[in-house]
């Protein structure tokens, strides 16, 4: 690594590092960027380590919406209150790399880093999560869908820091599913995240590892929408056709590619199961005791 | 290349060293301190030979620059044992002879000591049933290998680290 590595301890002493020149870039848990640093594919100017300052770390409650320090860790998603509040993230988080990864890497870095197999960005597209941002010119916010732009691009600008992601208490059931070749220490070949809104009346889907950037699948949300009775939060499907359909129909939404670790076709097909799979899990029969 | 003067513990040790800002925790630990117990596999996070535990929480030392961690309580594998007398998570090692070359042992051990204190603490995981709690006594092999799966063994001596960790847990 050549260049230096600066520790803030506030948000505003980050803001400042960023000043020092345009090669400066951010390093939180460094479960990615320490990887590319390590292996020799990338030489940072100056490294702008904000592990530690306490403006961007933890969540709380804002209203009827919940905000997520960009430093809040994936350990920290996995359990307790935030687990019971937004129990897809949790699901997510489980999955994420190893222990070890997940006690350091952070929400901001996923976001950030944008990789079309992050695995929050699913979870948080389907709740139409919000990215709020600190720059040089103050602060401004950013919905996640035009935040990322494309595959590892956002819409972040020279100087500004992801200080934190809003997204709304729901409630309703949330299943997040994940396809990969093993259970630790892999990226996604897919992943769906479904989550229940039954006060507004809607089922939202988000997937990941399926095109460039996550997508929703807006004819998927309406055709299940229109067949669940509300009142009961129940979907009646016997025959399980309706999960088929909307399984088939958020395939339809994605644009995958062939990689080294799967095929587009194998890619649809997983995207159409799992999306049948969430979608039954989050209106099934709660089990008697 | 700009040098920072760093205050931390390691193994219960005050040690103030004068660091490049570019190192990691896993080359200070084993260039500068020498403490070559904490391995250096693959260097970028997926072997986990490299596993300490900072504040009691398991992190990879190669992942995280020292220079983050001022005044920090840094345990390596060669800290875990109370002077002669082993942990119970090395006698256990031992005992079901969970290892064959021993090149991930200070990551496997120092990760089964972290991982049975979140286990202590009540973190789930993404094999703990909905709605369940976990607790050490209750902890199953499923659990123990899902929560040991960021710590390879290219031996392949899982079959004793399993147990090992389980017994481990008297």
């Amino acid at each position: 690594m050549s260049g230096s590595v600066t520790v803030a301890r506030s948000l505003d002493q980050a803001l400042d590092a960023l000043r020092s020149g345009p090669d400066a870039r951010l390093v939180a848990g460094g479960t990615d960027l320490m990887v590319e640093v390590n292996a020799g594919r990338w030489q940072p100017g100056t490294l702008v380590s904000v592990d530690r300052a306490p403006e961007l770390r933890g969540w709380h409650r804002d209203g009827d919406e919940i905000v997520l320090g960009s430093g809040l860790t994936y350990a920290e998603m996995e359990r307790g209150e935030l687990a019971r509040l937004v129990p897809a993230l949790a699901q997510a988080a489980r999955t994420v790399g190893s222990p070890q990864i997940r006690n350091a890497g952070t929400l901001g870095g996923n976001v950030v880093t944008a990789s079309p197999a992050g695995d929050t960005l699913p979870v948080l597209t389907a709740l139409d999560a919000v990215v709020q941002i600190a720059g040089p010119e103050g602060t401004r916010i950013s919905p996640l869908r035009e935040f990322v732009r494309g595959v590892k691009r956002t819409d972040l600008r020279a100087g500004e820091v992801v200080t934190a992601v809003r997204v709304p208490a729901l409630r309703g059931a949330q299943e997040f599913l994940k396809v990969g070749t093993r259970n630790a220490m892999v990226i996604s070949v897919v992943m769906v995240a479904v989550v229940v809104d039954l006060d507004g009346h809607t089922v939202r889907v988000g997937v990941g590892s399926a095109a460039p950037v996550p997508v929703r699948a807006p004819l998927a949300e309406e055709y299940v929408g229109a067949l669940v009775d509300w009142e009961r939060a129940r979907m009646d499907d016997p025959t399980g056709e309706v999960a088929a359909q909307f399984g088939e129909l958020v395939a339809q939404a994605t644009s995958p590619i062939d990689d080294h670790r799967s095929t587009a076709a194998y890619r649809r097909r997983a995207v159409a199961v799992c999306a049948a799979r969430a979608v039954r899990r989050a209106f099934q029969e709660p089990e008697s005791p | 290349m700009a040098r920072m003067s760093l205050d931390l513990t390691v193994n219960g040790e005050r040690r103030k060293v004068d660091v490049d800002t570019r190192t990691t925790v896993l080359d200070l630990l084993r260039e500068q301190l020498g403490l070559t117990g904490s391995k250096k596999g693959c260097d970028h996070g997926q072997c986990g030979a490299c596993t300490v535990l900072v504040a009691g929480r398991r992190v990879l030392g190669c992942l995280v620059l020292a220079v983050t961690l001022e005044g920090a309580e840094v345990t390596t594998v060669e800290g875990l044992a109370d002077g002669d007398d082993l942990h119970p998570v090395q006698r256990a090692f031992l005992d079901a002879d969970a290892f064959q070359c021993g090149y991930c042992t200070p990551g496997q051990l120092c990760s089964a000591v972290g991982m049975l204190r979140e286990v202590g603490e009540g973190w789930p995981s993404v094999v703990t049933p909905p709605g369940a709690t976990v607790s050490v006594s209750s902890l199953g092999p499923d659990e123990v290998r899902e929560r040991m799966s960021g710590n390879l063994c290219r031996c392949g001596a899982y079959v004793n680290i399993v147990p090992a960790v389980l017994a481990a847990r008297r």
